[in-house]
């Protein structure tokens, strides 16, 4: 019975403690629960700012849209660089099924080779699942043809369009235009500088060189942007907001195609430079540099091969030659030294010289050669211009020293970049003591004054400036700054330019100016002009000068014989011009490389342009 | 002990079938909720909602089966059930397949099956016998034994390694001795000696990656594209649910899948993102709710091994949630514990509603032994 009892007992305080025990392990749930509750409450209402901010952050992302870049045409309006669709051939592996199979049966549809493959492999393991990858680009019309019918086999196999810069013209205005490649670190180092890296932010490709280098920021247009929401993979669920991209300006040039392909055409087969514009505001109608190289190859990455082959080519393609080629003037300088000799009183329209042959300094036995070996007799500035008497301008040029020399054509624009609208240009020797002295730490000496007469020794000009002279000439001292856009247009907004045109050398007597003009005149109108028999029967008038430029100098009394010289020695052929007569509105620059006369060889690609110029009826 | 007397003779409604009718209806309404949220974590997937549904269905019906079964029967299978778990325990570590980076699966040819699972059930049951065969509250010795019979799985279980069966079970032991009246001293002496442990467990016992996630949990941010990843996109949507939520469904950090395992063990985030925290106090209510219930049978149970029985398995299941949701909210390291009765997931739905079946077997029984 006690044991009992005492076992009743024991199972009631057993029973006890168990629910004693429970209860704490209950306030432990309580406890805890609140703790959990407390922490939600944290995160979530007090903290509900902070973290509702992140979700947002996660989910959007922000899509740059790049603008359509601005097409550029000549004067005419006919297309000089375009965005045309190129076609690529791209597959998102998420949605194909067997990536091998469908690879095999592409590749007996269109050629694909075993580099694109591997190449597209290796983007397949890098990108993920459902970004889009390209197998082949640029597909020709025809692959686009046999791929659009034979889409529907494919799942996950698409044609993709995109827009590229092409060049119709091909090579034919490579110096002008330039091209646009793909950005590159030194590109988005500039970018950054300039603050434009965020207007970029979609864009692959900027301007290289030229004119699409130059008005990169006209060409660009404006980034756009796209809010969308996007999942943890970054893929596009959907499209929130959208900013629109603003398309790049169009540019409408001063450059006739017309005039141009007759610049390549005279100039086939020739290394050389022909620059053409308007005197009266700078407008380029023509500016072409041979050889060129075809832009187009540039747009999608050269390949090495090619680059190496442009790069080492002994024709040196890659050169602008029309504002970087850098050429002795020879006599195309001496209207303009003519001018300043009568303006500073050395010579004057009447005064004359001998001319036995040759030029000698006093006191000293070399002989500087007039190009007409026996002499031209009794010579005034007409006689020197239209001959292009070399004795003459030797002995003015003594007369008036480098210093005179040095301010007189520096005032005309040698020496200095004319400010085209290109980047890739020189600046040329205009040479003075203080030139020299740095160049070559040596004194200027009487010699080398000699031969600036008849533009050689350091003198050294590019073909823009040669044209950029003479329109000096033509407008009786004002100078212009040549460009090449004519105009930037966005959707119906016409936008010209503002064509620069300063005074630039001022005279004692404005009847000097037609004194050098008469004599640019006869040079081509008179029987001895050196330019007559490239202008015979010419249906307009015009004005103008030959230059024939040794590259290397010719020992003493040895005969100059074309033949004899090893190809690259030969003189450079140059011509200045202009037309018509009275009040011109084209002068043309053409300078072509070893070759000889400027009379036989350059002179007639200059008549070749003024006859397109005038029945074509370009700039009228 | 008199109310159940007074109360009357017969069994009442589903308490003929030894069915509970409140705990039904408390893990009715969790699952019911769990369903909801499912279909919007699982990115309203058709077949993982069908999946699910079995699944419970199947939980289900073990729950009723075992609550048929007398608390009597499962005393006399408590130890067998353990020594043959132990076993397999054994087993899985010398011939286990491997999953999920870690040894847990036995395959017997016909099925493959986690044995840790059997023990979450066998270490209550076994314990809970030896420790009711004498007097409450229990000797020393009977402690120590007791403590031996829980550690022994629980290190087989983290050597696999599985840290949160391991949790869950050296819990259902502890709660045992705890619930059975270890005296207050010896669990201060304990708790001081766990906090030496601590660092000897670092060193020598945790894995690289056990350490990593702890690490983690210290400072999520050091790591935010690696293993901090999960706990602060974690805690984004669960701060952005805010206080009333995005609305079902309308869940970004969930829906654009910036959650991790957001249908397992990541569940509750999404509750908290869709349902704010209004969905998780209704939550967290019916827990509460199911755990006070079940701890009101353990209290009315007839015999000791019934009351440390139910208690336990109540704890564990408590143990389940808290760890889980202070996994999910930053509270606690990262540890592989699902949200019981929401979460995606088959094995331990299923041990976890037999758990249910036996506290309904301790409910129902001892009314008509009573009779």
């Amino acid at each position: 019975m006690r044991r009992q009892r005492e076992a009743i007992q024991d199972y009631a305080a057993e029973a006890q403690l168990f629910k004693r025990r429970a209860l704490v392990a209950f306030s432990l749930v309580v406890l805890a629960f609140l703790l959990i509750f407390f922490n939600m409450y944290h995160l979530q209402v007090r903290s509900y700012y902070e973290y509702q901010t992140r979700s947002e952050g996660n989910r959007i992302k922000v899509v740059p849209v790049a603008p359509n870049r601005g097409l550029i045409y000549d004067r005419n309006g006919i297309l000089l660089a375009e965005n045309t669709p190129v076609h690529s051939l791209e597959i998102i592996p998420e949605q194909v099924r067997n990536l091998e199979e469908t690879l095999t049966a592409l590749a007996e549809l269109i050629e694909i080779s075993p580099e694109q493959k591997q190449s597209f492999l290796q983007d397949v393991r890098r990108q993920r699942r459902f970004h889009s990858i390209a197998l082949k680009e640029q597909l020709t019309e025809q692959e686009v043809a046999i791929l659009a019918v034979n889409q529907h086999r494919f799942p996950g196999v698409t044609l993709e369009a995109r827009l590229s810069r092409t060049y119709p013209f091909g090579d034919l205005f490579t110096h002008a235009i330039g091209y646009i490649g793909r950005i590159n670190s030194n590109d988005l180092q500039r970018l950054r500088e300039q603050e434009l890296a965020a207007n970029y932010a979609a864009s692959r490709n900027i301007g290289k060189i030229g004119l699409e280098r130059y008005y990169e920021q006209l060409l660009h247009g404006t980034v756009g942007y796209q809010e969308v929401e996007v999942n943890n993979r970054g893929r596009v669920i959907r499209t929130l907001r959208s900013e629109p991209a603003i398309s790049g300006k169009d540019l409408i040039l001063s450059l006739d195609v017309g005039l141009q392909l007759t610049a390549q055409q005279a100039l086939e087969g020739l290394r050389g430079a022909v620059v053409a514009l308007d005197p009266r505001s700078g407008a380029v109608l023509a500016l072409y540099s041979n050889p060129g190289y075809d832009p187009n190859l540039f747009v999608h990455g050269i390949s090495s091969r090619d680059y190496n082959a442009l790069l080492n080519s002994r024709d040196r393609p890659l050169i602008n030659r029309v504002t970087q080629g850098i050429y002795a003037p020879a006599s195309t300088i001496k209207p303009h030294l003519a001018l300043a000799g009568l303006d500073r009183g050395f010579i004057t329209p009447s005064h004359r010289i001998w001319d036995p042959g040759y030029y000698q300094l006093p006191n000293y036995s070399r002989r500087f050669r007039n190009w007409r070996r026996h002499g031209q007799g009794w010579v005034n500035v007409y006689g020197a211009l239209i001959q292009s008497n070399d004795t003459y301008f030797y002995d003015m040029a003594v007369r008036m020293g480098i210093d005179t020399i040095n301010d007189a054509m520096t005032a005309f624009g040698f020496g200095q970049r004319t400010g085209i609208d290109i980047h890739e240009e020189s600046a040329a020797i205009m040479p003075s003591r203080g030139w020299k002295q740095a160049r070559f730490n040596e004194p200027w000496f009487v010699g080398d004054t000699v031969s600036l007469g008849i533009g050689q020794s350091y003198w050294t000009a590019t073909p823009l400036q040669l044209a950029t002279t003479t329109a000096v000439l033509v407008n009786r001292g004002d100078a212009i700054v040549p460009q090449l856009l004519q105009a930037s247009r966005l959707g119906e907004q016409l936008n010209p330019v503002e064509h620069q045109r300063h005074q630039a050398v001022t005279v004692q007597d404005a009847n000097h100016w037609q004194v050098i003009l008469d004599a640019m005149e006869q040079t081509i109108s008179t029987p001895e002009g050196t330019a007559f028999r490239a202008f015979r029967n010419a249906a307009y008038t015009s004005g103008g000068k030959t230059g024939t430029a040794q590259v290397v100098s010719i020992a003493q009394d040895a005969e100059y014989d074309a033949d004899a010289l090893y190809e690259r020695h030969r003189d450079n052929a140059l011509y200045v011009g202009y037309a018509p007569a009275q009040d011109p509105t084209i002068v043309v620059a053409v300078v072509v490389e070893n070759t000889g006369g400027g009379g036989s060889t350059a002179a007639p690609i200059a008549r070749q342009l003024f006859d397109y110029y005038f029945s074509a009826g370009v700039n009228q | 002990m008199n109310d159940v007397i007074s109360e009357s003779q017969r069994p009442k409604g589903l308490a003929i079938f030894h069915i509970d009718t409140p705990l039904l209806l408390g893990l009715l309404a969790l699952m019911g909720f769990g369903l909801m949220v499912l279909y919007s974590a699982s990115g309203q997937s058709q077949a993982m909602m069908q999946a699910q549904l079995v699944r419970l269905g199947v939980a289900l019906a073990v729950m009723i089966i075992f609550a048929q079964i007398s608390p009597q029967t499962f005393k006399r299978w408590g130890l067998p059930l353990f020594v043959v778990g132990l076993l397999m325990l054994v087993a899985v570590l010398l011939v286990g397949e491997v999953g999920k980076g870690a040894q847990r699966w036995l395959n017997l040819g016909f099925i493959r099956f986690q044995p840790s699972e059997i023990m979450k059930i066998a270490v209550p049951l076994a314990i809970a016998w030896f420790i009711s065969s004498h007097s409450l509250p229990p000797k020393l010795w009977r402690l120590l034994v007791g403590f031996v019979m829980c550690l022994i799985p629980t290190l087989l279980i983290a050597k696999q390694p599985d840290l949160g069966t391991a949790l869950l079970i050296a819990t259902s032991g502890i709660m045992v001795l705890f619930l059975a009246g270890m005296s207050w001293r010896l669990i201060a002496l304990i708790a001081t000696l766990i906090s030496a442990l601590l660092p000897v467990m670092w060193f020598f016992v945790m894995h690289e990656y056990q350490k990593r996630r702890v690490l983690t949990f210290l400072n999520p941010e050091t790591d935010p594209l690696g293993a901090g990843y999960h706990i602060i996109q974690s805690k984004i949507a669960i701060g952005s649910g805010g206080l009333q939520g995005k609305g079902w469904l309308q869940g970004t950090q969930s829906q654009l899948e910036f959650l991790p395992e957001r249908h397992t063990d990541f569940i509750f985030s999404v509750l908290s993102e869709e349902f704010g925290l209004m969905g998780v106090t209704v939550l967290i209510s019916l827990y509460l709710f199911v755990i006070g219930r079940c701890l009101l049978i353990a209290t009315r149970a007839q015999d000791n091994f019934s009351k440390l029985v139910a208690g336990s398995v109540t704890m564990t299941f408590f143990v389940y949630i808290f760890v889980n949701i202070g996994m999910v909210s930053g509270l606690l390291p990262v540890v592989g514990v699902p949200l019981p009765l929401i979460s995606y997931g088959g094995t331990s739905m299923v041990t976890l509603l037999a758990a249910f079946g036996i506290l309904m077997s301790i409910g129902t029984h001892k009314r008509m032994l009573a009779s």
